[in-house]
């Protein structure tokens, strides 16, 4: 399960996009991942531009 | 409540979609998540007068920040490389700006906007959508006969209709900017920075506005070595002479779709701009393809309506127009892609030695044949040429 570090998250979205199993959702200005779908696959860990993903 | 259309997504393909079917006097719904079109920003703001031109649009002058008349390239040491000329004349927009302009035509016209209003999920009950949106008077059901996806990279209309939009790493960039004031640089130019070092298989810019500069760079990760965070503090401190006294007043990041792709419509439902990727392969700039799409759509959003007949196939006639006007380009800019992957530093400095603005231009413009015959006398390019951009 990925979380996200509220302290550097820009709410770009980039890992909205790139999430193979709809996991994420930009909910204005905060990333929410959904515990439930989530497979740990690390490609928004790989894509965040400032590293606010953590595997 | 129940709509002809409804727009997910208030920014620039969304807006000119909006206007462009309200126009036409259809009941159009546009929601946008956000309390305040426009920031934060996820773009550069560069865009050219051509492209504008092409389009039919004239800037409201409130949306121009900055009056671009070239490009300066720059190679891993330090070699320029100016390209200048009517076809690179553009503008630096301040994008907050830019769209609640766009967003106030499209209600001249007749849409209706709600903002701070989430579309949470859709479904297909007989021949229409039902879409729940969540907005400060709580959850609603708007009932539309199409919907327009202009939600961005991370478009959920799309994945809610069935379609494969998901990003490939491969093929989107990690972008990062801040705005930053006292830049020191030649503002009639927007810069950009090429190196392994710099930004892997991307690039930075300073795009300079009014009074501020966009400084950013996207990265893919498969070349990177840090984020892309790093990459830009890095490239800051590299150039004092440019950043000595600058501060941030922004910062931004985003993901850059820089593939073609091919699914636009279901039953039902297109998709324009970003949503569906439909972003320039080699400079990554999206507002000109995104506007061009929604026009596109329109087109055949309203035949179909007036048909009464949404279904994919239909709506496919909008993949065809796109098809035809950027398909090949499209192709051939994913193979030019693909070649300047390939490019090492010292390969970067052979083609600066042997390009000229005009032939960099030209390349922009997916005309790759000539590069041949202007870099026979660099074997090292010569075969990664052959191999890349040759049928």
């Amino acid at each position: 399960m990925v979380r996200v570090d509220y302290d550097k998250c820009l709410y770009c979205a980039g890992c909205v996009g790139i999430c193979p199993v709809d996991a994420i959702t930009l909910y204005e200005t905060r990333i929410v991942i959904d515990e439930g779908k989530c497979i740990s696959c690390m490609t928004c860990v790989k894509f965040c531009p400032v590293g606010a993903m953590e595997g | 409540m129940k709509v002809d259309c409804l727009i997910v997504g208030a920014g620039p393909a969304g807006s000119i979609a909006a206007k462009e079917m309200a126009s036409r006097g259809y009941d159009v719904l546009v929601v946008e998540k956000k309390q305040e079109i426009g920031p934060p920003k996820r773009c550069a703001e560069g865009i050219t007068k051509h492209g504008l031109e092409n389009l039919g649009i004239e800037l409201h002058p409130l949306c121009i920040s900055g009056r671009i008349k070239g490009a300066a390239l720059y190679s891993p040491s330090g070699k320029k490389v100016t390209m200048e000329g009517e076809q690179m004349e553009g503008y630096v927009v301040e994008r907050k700006i830019f769209e609640k302009w766009l967003a106030s035509e499209a209600i001249k016209a007749g849409a209706k906007y709600m903002v701070k209003t989430q579309a949470m999920g859709m479904e297909r009950i007989n021949g229409k959508w039902k879409v729940k949106i969540k907005s400060i008077d709580g959850l609603q059901e708007v009932e539309a006969k199409l919907v327009i996806g202009a939600d961005g990279v991370e478009s959920k209309v799309g994945r809610w209709a069935g379609l494969n939009t998901v990003n490939k790493i491969t093929d989107y960039h990690s972008g990062i900017q801040f705005e930053m004031a006292n830049v020191k640089i030649n503002e009639k130019y927007i810069h950009l920075f090429f190196g392994r070092d710099v930004a892997p298989l991307g690039y930075a810019w300073i795009f300079p506005k009014a009074f501020s500069a966009n400084v950013g760079l996207g990265i893919l990760e498969k070349g990177a070595k840090m984020k892309a965070y790093d990459y830009l503090i890095k490239f800051i401190e590299e150039h004092e002479d440019i950043f000595k006294n600058a501060q941030p007043i922004e910062i931004n990041g985003g993901g850059v779709p820089v593939a073609h792709f091919t699914e636009m419509v279901a039953d039902g439902v297109m998709l324009v701009g970003d949503a569906a990727q439909l972003v320039n392969p080699i400079h990554g700039g999206g507002i000109t393809r995104a506007i061009h799409s929604s026009i596109m759509a329109v087109e055949v959003a309203d035949k179909a309506l007036k048909k009464g007949d949404v279904s994919k196939e239909v709506l496919k006639e909008y993949e065809r127009m796109w098809d035809e006007e950027y398909g090949e380009k499209t192709k051939k800019l994913m193979k030019l892609r693909a070649f300047l992957e390939k490019l090492e530093d010292k390969d970067f400095e052979l083609l600066a030695d042997v390009l000229q603005g005009e032939d960099i231009y030209a390349l922009t413009q997916a005309k790759l044949s000539f590069l041949i015959k202007k870099i026979v006398t660099k074997p090292a390019l010569l075969g990664l040429a052959k191999k890349y951009l040759m049928d």
